[in-house]
């Protein structure tokens, strides 16, 4: 185990160097002068200058490059152009507010879709099935962002039980996690399922039914436990696309996230907080999946051992 | 009934849906019995019936499309077919224990041996863990394992194909039942591990005075280890008799061609070169003697009417025309035909 936990964490050393060398290229690789994006069309000769003096751009690409990873080792993530203030400042306020989201609905999403998935294999073709599928078809099908809306509709707006945005109470997560979860809850409904069935076949389950074990037992502790060890790489896989979908439920319900951030920034061109943000949201899929590495052997003694 | 008998099958009859209508006998007409302390065989070719008939003596079709529609299953008095989930689930384990024909893949890949045997050993006992954990490790001990300590902290995957048997025995005789059930036990071992297992089980059954009921396809594992046999063919019992009998006077057709079949020098054949042909698929059985397609004493009747299974002697049972008064015909070294 202590073997395959450092070879796992060792191998991400590369992989965070290259994807933080795309990041750093991402501003040079943007169609035309970044600092003349930055800096509008009113912008004079002189104050263009300044700027791509302040932001090094004047020096070679290599130099550029070692700086700002020298910056980046030492948690400096630049000034942000538009507000002045230091970025790591900036992305700090809005980690909260993403994090909570993010850690909502992964949380309901997670229990709801497994328990879906394994309630239809275990009474597979039966009414229970067939209503769990037609969950998870619709919540694959309907966009998130129409569902948001949609439910600030009947919720917010005609109801008035939550709010429609901003982050006043803890009430006003619950449309925005609902949401951001569907997607993962109705893709863990599904893969559990099938993954449940494929166990449920297997002979171990047929020797647990001998033994005179419970069939309740016989489910969980046998088939699903051996269902765990492939459930957990999906949600791994999906909380990457968690991520992604933060900036668009946190545009629809206003919420003062980092995903919000990343919209405002880009429309403002402010490249220094583009480029941490992409950094941060990048590390953050690559932590998980590390850890989601790491689960999978502890489940599955077949990778433990080795 | 005799005060020996341990288990009593009668006219098991099972079914599987083919379609949202029709359901089609995979076994029928099934009688056979099994005394205290016996090993009884139950042999066949591959797709007789042989796995559904164990599974439906202990009732593990719930996971198939399979339901046991006619028949009962006798066992030290009760009716099995008549007991509810709950009473049977007391049953399997406990007084019936059953091991497959793939040890590997038995066992459940990320649970711990001794996890496994606990689990099972709790089940129909009072033991605490500790209690429990140490009469797994003896019982390990008693089927051959030099090292049960380590064996018992490892993984399936880290087993070979006959230590995981061996685990499987354990495991099934950990509650000390009174029949086990070996469905082809040893058909995916290598030759060597074959012969251990069956020592193994024939040592259980001679210091426990276990009941065996051993399913195989191979009637050279069923000479050395069986005292009586059923031969199955398409879902039906042809031919009953006492081990030596069988051999030395095979009555029905299909049993003479494959006691000829039977490889020499060990080796294994792939077809069965005295009988042309297959099992045929529970989808399309032949109307009158299912044999019939297959056998070259077929006659007319052979294929319009099915036969009984008759005694033709105080030991032995055969269901063919040939043994019947109304038929009979020339055998090859001259005997006359009525
Ligand atoms: N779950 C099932 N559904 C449909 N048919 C089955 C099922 N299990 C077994 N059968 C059929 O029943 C017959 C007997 O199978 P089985 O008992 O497994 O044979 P054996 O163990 O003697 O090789 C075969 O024709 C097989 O196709
Ligand atoms: S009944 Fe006819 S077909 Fe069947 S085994 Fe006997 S002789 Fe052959
Ligand atoms: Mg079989």
């Amino acid at each position: 185990m202590g073997r395959y936990f450092v070879k796992r964490v060792l191998g991400t050393i590369p992989l965070l160097l290259v994807i933080s060398f795309l990041i750093f290229m991402f501003i040079h690789l943007i169609p035309g002068d970044p600092v003349r994006n930055m800096a509008g069309r009113e912008a004079t000769t002189e104050e263009l200058e300044n700027l791509r003096e302040s932001m090094g751009f004047n020096k070679p690409l290599y130099q550029q490059y070692f700086s700002y990873l020298n910056d980046l080792v030492h948690g400096d993530l630049g000034i942000s152009y538009k507000t002045k203030l230091p970025v790591s400042e900036m992305m700090i306020g809005r980690l909260k507010p993403t994090l909570k989201l993010t850690f909502f609905a992964t949380l309901w999403s997670t229990i709801v879709g497994i328990a879906i998935g394994v309630l239809s294999a275990v009474n597979r073709g039966k009414l229970i099935d067939y209503l769990g599928m037609l969950i998870a078809i619709s919540g694959i099908s309907i966009p998130g962002f129409w569902l948001g809306l949609v439910m600030i509709q009947i919720f917010s707006v005609k109801l008035g039980w939550v709010p429609t945005g901003g982050l006043d109470t803890w009430r006003s997560y619950i449309l925005p996690s609902i949401t951001l979860g569907c997607g993962i809850m109705a893709i863990l409904a599904r893969f559990s399922r099938s993954s449940m069935l494929d166990s449920l076949g297997e002979d171990y389950v047929r020797t647990a039914r001998a033994k005179g074990q419970r069939e309740r037992l016989v489910i969980l502790r046998h088939a699903f436990r051996n269902s765990l060890v492939q459930v957990v790489t999906v949600i791994g896989l999906q909380i990457g696309g968690l991520l992604a979908g933060s900036v668009l439920i946190e545009t629809v319900f206003t919420i003062p996230g980092l995903g919000r951030l990343l919209v405002d920034s880009l429309a403002f061109r402010d490249y220094k907080v583009v480029q941490a943000l992409l950094l941060f949201f990048s590390f953050e899929y690559i932590l998980i999946n590390l850890i989601v590495d790491l689960l999978y052997g502890v489940l599955n003694p077949r990778i433990r051992l080795k | 009934m005799n005060e020996n008998n341990l288990l009593k099958v009668e006219n098991l009859r099972t079914e599987f849906k083919i379609s949202r209508k029709k359901s089609v006998a995979a076994i029928s007409d099934v009688t056979f019995e099994i005394d205290k302390g016996e090993i009884v065989g139950l042999v066949g070719e591959s797709g007789c019936g042989k796995s559904v008939t164990s599974l439906s003596i202990i009732r593990l079709l719930n996971d198939t499309s399979g339901e046991i529609t006619h028949g009962s299953v006798w066992f030290k008095g009760n009716n099995l077919l008549k007991l509810s989930d709950e009473e049977m689930r007391h049953i399997r384990g406990k007084e019936i224990a059953m091991i497959f024909q793939e040890p590997m893949t038995s066992l459940n890949p990320v649970l711990r041996i001794d996890n496994q045997l606990i689990e099972a050993i709790q089940l129909h006992t009072e033991y605490t863990k500790q209690e429990a954990r140490k009469h797994a490790l003896e019982t390990l001990r008693s089927v051959g394992i030099p090292d049960p300590e380590r064996v018992s902290r490892c993984y399936p995957h880290q087993l070979s194909g006959g230590m995981s048997q061996r685990v499987m025995i354990a495991m099934a005789m950990s509650c000390y039942p009174d029949l086990l059930i070996a469905d082809e036990p040893t058909t995916a071992l290598d030759v060597t591990i074959q012969a251990q297992i069956l020592d193994l089980m024939q040592g259980i059954r001679n210091t426990r005075g276990t009941s065996i009921l051993l399913i195989t396809h191979d009637l050279g594992i069923v000479a050395e280890t069986c005292s009586r046999v059923y031969v199955m063919y398409a879902g039906r019992i042809i031919e009953e008799a006492p081990v030596d009998i069988l051999f030395s006077n095979p009555s029905h057709p299909y049993t003479q061609g494959l006691i000829a079949s039977i490889p020499k020098l060990g080796l294994e054949a792939e077809s069965l070169p005295f009988i042309p042909g297959s099992v045929p698929d529970i989808t399309m059985m032949p109307g009158g003697c299912r044999f019939h397609p297959r056998c070259r004493y077929a006659t007319e009747i052979c294929s319009q009417k099915e036969p009984e299974l008759i005694s033709i002697n105080e030991s032995q049972k055969c269901r063919c025309w040939l043994k019947t008064s109304e038929y009979s015909i020339k055998t090859e070294n001259g005997e006359s035909r009525k």
